[in-house]
């Protein structure tokens, strides 16, 4: 690289001073400061696709994966699939075999997983299981038809069959089906859930709503603040931002917890209303542990968000333009509507799409302040993997929630472009 | 619109000043939150709101026992130094692993840009609880879950995005020049790093170092999936804290975090303002 090129006499071709054509030289130095440059984002690459991409995509994975039935009843499953007609009750063989295995699993105590998975198909057959199994191991003898019907009558029923040949795939659609509020039913086709199970599509919309709402609630406030900051003197304004960027930098356990004490009912707010007279004492407002509590502390969680980047955008836009449709006669209100606002529309768009992406996804507040009624998609996810333990679902949930946030991140980075995010 | 013109009419007038009332609202609505858990932190009474003592100023209303409370407390104190050993290390990690990534994307030849800073990013926009039972899984099956090793890499993670933005818009206004000036008169290219591009690229190393600091600082989904009671940090505390019963404690605890904040605040602004004087220098 160092060397100078010089001309060769006899093809016309630049070489350098070895003799090696300019060309060839040049690509090769592109490729090492190629590989150069991948070598120092390697590392980092490396960390998150082991620590972070790989093992959210290995979880999301247990949306589709569906191994209990197999690995606990293969035999049942295997003849079930291959004899049954959808009728009526199966064979007798087939009842052979499910004994048989049922009476295996009773004795490693592993019956209640396939329990847990049929009565995510339809609750009530975990019972069925599980009290079928207990009998069976212990007093059973065949004919075994007539003894699993003996014990339960839904034995005898092709309903049961059904689900349990629809819940036998290795790979399932069925648990993106529950988190849309849907289900198989034991013929295989797709159909609704039961009205009282139906949450999930309600709780999607909510999630939405909130945001949506949080969004525009913090745009409103947002938008006058960073007018304002952006047009007062660098001094002034900059004491000012310190009113933006102390809450911004705050823990946001901090900042929920002064909602819990400014909003609850023995609280300052409610004291301070009781105070002056406009509520009184015995029925004060509640304001906290509902979707009011959860609505107000996100958006104040949230503001930071939309004022810094829509300032730094109002920032760059010159004063004269206003002045100069002024000038030509435009009144204040459509100056400020035609000239001013589109020009901030780049910032009113990542901070908006910044705050929605970040509140689809809130975890935390909803669920220290949401009460009932202001929990969020983020807040099932949370129970289905610790409380209720179907792993299945939870991933279901948290697929559909990432797609929608992914779809929101690769709109930003069309409109605005993920390195021109800053902060502070 | 900082001053009114001489121009202006009565109606204008009156905008003028009810934005300027509107705009102190919303700064109150930021604000205020922040500054009221203060004084009722130094409560001497076990309530969340202003006493009538705490409102005549009556100094026997006001005490410090919620903090000695936190000095006595074997679990408050045991987690505020989980927080500070987890926020330490994986400060220290994510501001190397970010920087070495931020100085590969800011080169020229470097292949495939969008699609690799977009991944390196994604952890600062896929929802915490994603992530947090991605990391549960994970971590569980290497043995490394309700361990502060474990916790230190998810927020390892967590914390890389903000170094590699940072430090990559600081990399932006870097003049390339100075290295090869450098190469050329013999340097060999960790002298160049440590010599040329680090004391230049340092405020932003620095400004992502304190936000990968206080997102682990303050960080509680994943603690909720990854630690156990050993483990607890601080955000985890208050977590219980605010769930289980909730103690003025928590409010001399978040006054303490508020300190932390502010300092943190201070060091970001200071670095601004002699980014901007050294900018104001040498102009570009």
């Amino acid at each position: 690289m160092t060397d100078a090129p010089t001309a060769s006499a006899a093809d016309g071709v630049l070489r350098t001073n070895d003799g090696v054509p300019l060309k060839i030289t040049l690509r090769r130095v592109t490729r090492r400061q190629r590989l150069i440059a991948l070598a120092l984002v390697m590392p980092l690459f490396a960390f998150i696709m082991v620590t972070f991409v790989g093992p959210i995509g290995m979880m999301l994975f247990r949306a589709v994966d569906n191994p209990v039935l197999q690995e606990q009843i293969p035999r049942t499953v295997a003849l079930l699939n291959e004899t049954w007609d959808g009728e009526s009750a199966p064979d007798e063989a087939v009842f052979a075999v499910l004994a048989e295995e049922m009476i295996q699993l009773y004795k490693v105590r592993e019956v209640a997983k396939v329990g847990i998975r049929l009565n995510y198909e339809q609750s009530g057959l975990r019972s069925l299981i599980t009290q079928t199994a207990r009998t069976v191991a212990r007093r059973g003898e065949p004919p075994w038809m007539e003894t699993f019907i003996a014990i339960d009558e839904r034995w005898g029923e092709p309903e049961t069959w059904g689900i349990i040949q629809q819940a036998s795939p290795r790979y399932t659609l069925s648990f993106f089906l529950a988190a849309l509020d849907l289900r198989y039913d034991w013929q295989g086709n797709i159909v609704e859930q039961p009205e009282r199970e139906q949450i999930y599509v309600m709780m999607f919309g909510r999630t939405l709503w909130i945001s949506g709402l949080v969004t525009a609630l913090c745009l409103v406030l947002g938008f006058p603040v960073a007018h304002l900051l952006a047009t007062l003197p660098m001094r002034q304004s900059n004491i000012l931002m310190i009113l933006v960027l102390l809450p911004f930098w705050t823990s946001l356990l901090v900042r929920t917890t002064s909602w819990i004490v400014l909003l609850q009912t023995e609280g300052v707010i409610n004291d301070v209303l009781v105070w002056i007279g406009l509520i009184a004492d015995e029925n004060r407002a509640q304001m906290i542990y509902n979707q009011f509590g959860t609505i107000i502390a996100m958006t104040h969680i949230l503001l930071p968000f939309m004022v810094l980047p829509i300032y730094s955008v109002m920032r760059t836009i010159s004063p004269s333009h206003m002045r100069a449709a002024r000038s030509l006669g435009a009144t204040p209100f459509r100056a400020f509507r035609e000239v001013y606002v589109p020009q901030t529309l780049p910032g009113v768009g990542a901070g908006s799409i910044l705050v929605f992406i970040l509140s689809i996804g809130y975890y935390i507040t909803p669920a220290l302040v949401g009460g009932r009624t202001g929990q969020l998609i983020s807040n099932f996810i949370a129970y289905h993997m610790q409380k209720s333990l179907n792993w299945g679902l939870a991933a279901a949930l948290g697929a559909l929630l990432l797609a929608g946030v992914l779809v929101l991140y690769w709109l930003y980075n069309r409109l605005i472009g993920i390195d021109k995010m800053k902060f502070g | 619109m900082s001053t009114l013109p001489p121009y202006a009419s009565p109606l204008e007038r009156l905008w003028f000043y009810a934005f300027r009332v509107l705009c102190g609202l919303i700064l109150f609505f930021l604000i205020m939150p922040i500054l009221v858990i203060v004084p009722l932190s130094f409560n001497a009474e076990p309530y969340f709101t202003f006493t009538q003592g705490m409102l005549n100023l009556d100094s026997e209303a006001y005490s410090l026992r919620w903090y000695r409370d936190i000095i006595e407390n074997e679990q408050w104190l045991h987690s505020i130094k989980n927080s500070f050993i987890v926020a330490i290390s994986a400060t220290i990690l994510a501001t190397s692993l970010g920087t070495l990534a931020a100085l590969g994307l800011s080169r020229a030849h470097m292949p495939a840009r969008t699609l690799f800073m977009g991944l390196l990013i994604s952890p600062m926009i896929v929802p915490l609880i994603i992530t947090a039972a991605g990391m549960y899984f994970f971590y569980s099956d290497i043995g490394l879950a309700q361990t502060l090793p474990g916790i230190i890499l998810a927020h390892t993670a967590l914390g890389t995005p903000f170094v590699v933005i940072t430090v990559t818009a600081t990399l932006s206004g870097f003049d390339t020049n100075l290295i090869r000036a450098s190469s050329s008169l013999g340097a060999t290219p960790t002298y160049t790093f440590f010599n040329i591009t680090m004391p230049l690229i340092l405020p932003g190393m620095i400004s992502g170092g304190l936000f990968a600091f206080i997102t682990s600082f303050d960080e509680v989904v994943v603690v909720l999936f990854l630690a156990g009671f050993e483990e607890r940090t601080i955000p985890r505390q208050m977590w219980a804290g605010i769930r289980e019963q909730i103690s003025p404690t928590i409010l001399a605890v978040a006054t303490l975090l508020i300190c932390v904040s502010v300092v943190l605040l201070m060091t970001l602004e200071l670095l601004r303002r002699r980014g901007e004087r050294l900018r104001g220098l040498t102009p570009s």
